[in-house]
């Protein structure tokens, strides 16, 4: 029984212009540059048939065969795709003569969240949530919780634009403990409840991305967790319009994501109502301001008046 | 159909056994047993993530079937859940690997399957990690030079009872530290299915000079199989069952 192998983040490094062919399938993809590298492995920007495509290789296959089961289900889901497209699962035996294992997805173009919205504006926010939600309650429908939801894992792709899930690696079903989490995203590393994979899992994580959008640096949990959450929220004067929703969601009041989206629909066109009164009444404010200074003054008046009746009927 | 109990050893330390017999020998001794041992190193801040002295905290893994990592103190909570897991999975993968080997000829291992059979075997290893029961004796060293790290490891574990008891499968875990004062190892909390109770004992942990890992090995593995845990899983099972026996 083979089972001493240790884990050890070695990653692999592969130079722009390396030739990764597939042991089972035969296809052949060229290295261009490095995206990124995460827990399980490494990503590379490659080209197949001259097209542009996203390789993830690593050597933990055990990892990366649940990672494409996961795409694979996510595939299955109805209506808009939430994950990248998977293209290609295959071994690559190096020149070595070490197998590695990949898989090739669509490779989506775009922006990090937090500087889209530092760019383009603060009325972003509200859109992004709502998409966000909206694939998630897609997911959660089909029996899926996202888990590992947090600012890496997205991308804002544009025309149209549009938040999409980059790494769906921690999705995990419903009723399971969550596979995958990174600490300030995770309700349970602020003591807001259990890491079973249920709706307000994600919902919580999506509140703290919010969070991390206007604190790039993120924040420390601090003696008491929720005082923290709470306090870090008030203090943001662009998200005073959700603040009540962003609040349940942290508490876990929310048990689906239709729910929190209908919150948010309705305080940001209570917003929007009051925005458009504001406008429209506030040639008629400087009116009314002078009649209710002439209303005060009077008002006062009588009651002096009434007052100093009163006393002079007590004196004998 | 009775469910597999997958049990685990999991050593917390920062440095070289000093007393006793090879840790490495008690491990493989323990996984004869079928307990795996797990070993996580804590480095200090200043140290490199490579030290000489740490080379024994892979080898007692290698040999207990487990897993091991070097760890700086700020990363303990995802590194004992990350190898806990890690090492189910591995256990478990290592069983289907066993039965694969049954079917398919001593040369099939899942490596050789291709990636879309290999899918679906790992469905049925998650299900079984996920549903499984499990029993992690934690072995917290408490030589001199660990106090200062106490606390930390304090956090880590309970977020590991946190996490491990979102499972669908029961969790048992117990707590020795060593060196005991007058034995090998000491009992610091009794098989129990939730960590939450460790606040109050933790701090009274006092620190010793000497660090005996592998005699604290070989006295760990005892402790699977002892009355006290046989008995917290059955009470579960059957709660009536004594009632009615009167």
């Amino acid at each position: 029984m083979k089972m001493n192998q240790t884990w050890k983040k070695h990653g692999i490094d592969l130079r722009p212009g390396t030739k990764v062919k597939g042991k089972w399938h035969q296809k052949s993809y060229k290295i261009q540059k490095k995206l990124g590298q995460g827990a399980v492995g490494t990503v590379y920007l490659c080209k197949y048939n001259g097209r542009e495509a996203a390789l993830k290789i690593s050597e933990q296959s055990t990892s990366m065969t649940v990672e494409v089961n996961v795409l694979k289900s996510l595939d299955k889901v109805q209506g808009k795709r939430l994950g990248p497209y998977l293209l290609d699962v295959d071994d690559w035996v190096s020149p070595t003569g070490k197998i590695f294992s990949f898989y090739v997805m669509e490779y989506l173009k775009g922006q990090p969240v937090t500087t889209f919205i530092q760019q383009n504006g603060n009325e972003w926010t509200g859109v992004f949530i709502l998409q966000l939600l909206e694939d998630l309650e897609r997911l959660h429908k089909s029996g899926w919780v996202f888990g590992d939801l947090k600012t890496d894992n997205l991308l804002v792709i544009s025309s149209p634009t549009r938040i999409r899930w980059i790494d769906v690696g921690g999705t995990t079903q419903i009723g399971r403990a969550i596979k995958e989490y990174t600490e300030f995203f995770d309700r349970g590393y602020w003591k807001m409840g259990t890491r079973k994979a249920e709706p307000s899992y994600d919902l919580f994580a999506l509140v703290m991305i919010i969070l991390n959008v206007y604190y790039p640096n993120r924040f420390e949990r601090g003696a008491n967790p929720e005082a923290t959450l709470q306090k870090r929220l008030n203090d943001v004067k662009s998200l005073k319009v959700y603040r009540h929703a962003l609040q349940k969601a942290l508490q876990g009041k929310y048990q689906t994501a239709s729910e929190m989206k209908h919150d948010i629909t309705q305080a940001l066109y209570r917003a929007q109502h009051r925005k458009n009164k504001q406008l429209t009444t506030s040639k008629q404010t400087r009116k009314q301001k002078h009649r209710y200074l002439f209303l005060i003054e009077s008002g006062g008046i009588a009651i002096i008046a009434l007052l100093y009746y009163a006393f002079s009927l007590l004196l004998p | 159909m009775k469910k597999g109990t997958l049990k685990q050893i999991l050593l917390i330390t920062d440095g070289c056994s000093n007393k006793g017999e090879d840790p490495s020998a008690t491990a493989a001794l323990a996984q004869q047993q079928g307990i795996t041992v797990n070993v996580i190193g804590i480095l200090e801040d200043d140290q490199t993530e490579d030290p000489e002295g740490l080379q024994e905290v892979e080898d007692i893994a290698q040999s207990g079937g487990g897993v091991s990592q070097l760890v700086y103190k700020q990363a303990l909570s995802q590194t004992v859940q990350t190898v806990t897991k890690q090492a189910m999975t591995q256990t478990i993968q290592g069983f289907v690997n066993q039965e694969l080997k049954q079917i398919l000829g001593p040369s099939q291992s899942m490596e050789d399957l291709e990636p879309e059979k290999r899918g679906e075997i790992m469905e049925v290893v998650e299900d079984m990690g996920e549903t499984c029961d499990l029993e992690v004796l934690v072995l917290v060293d408490t030589s001199a030079s660990m106090h200062d790290k106490l606390p930390t490891v304090k956090e880590a574990l309970i977020d590991l009872s946190v996490s491990l008891n979102a499972r669908i499968g029961r969790n048992r875990f117990s707590i020795y530290s060593f060196p005991g004062k007058r034995k090998d190892i000491q009992k610091v909390l009794d098989w129990s299915p939730k960590l939450d109770s460790i606040s109050s004992i933790f701090p009274k942990l006092t620190s010793g000079g000497i660090t005996p890992t592998g005699p604290a090995i070989r006295e760990a593995m005892y402790q699977f199989g002892k009355k006290s845990l046989l008995r917290s899983f059955r009470d579960e099972d059957e709660p009536d069952v004594e009632e009615a026996w009167y």
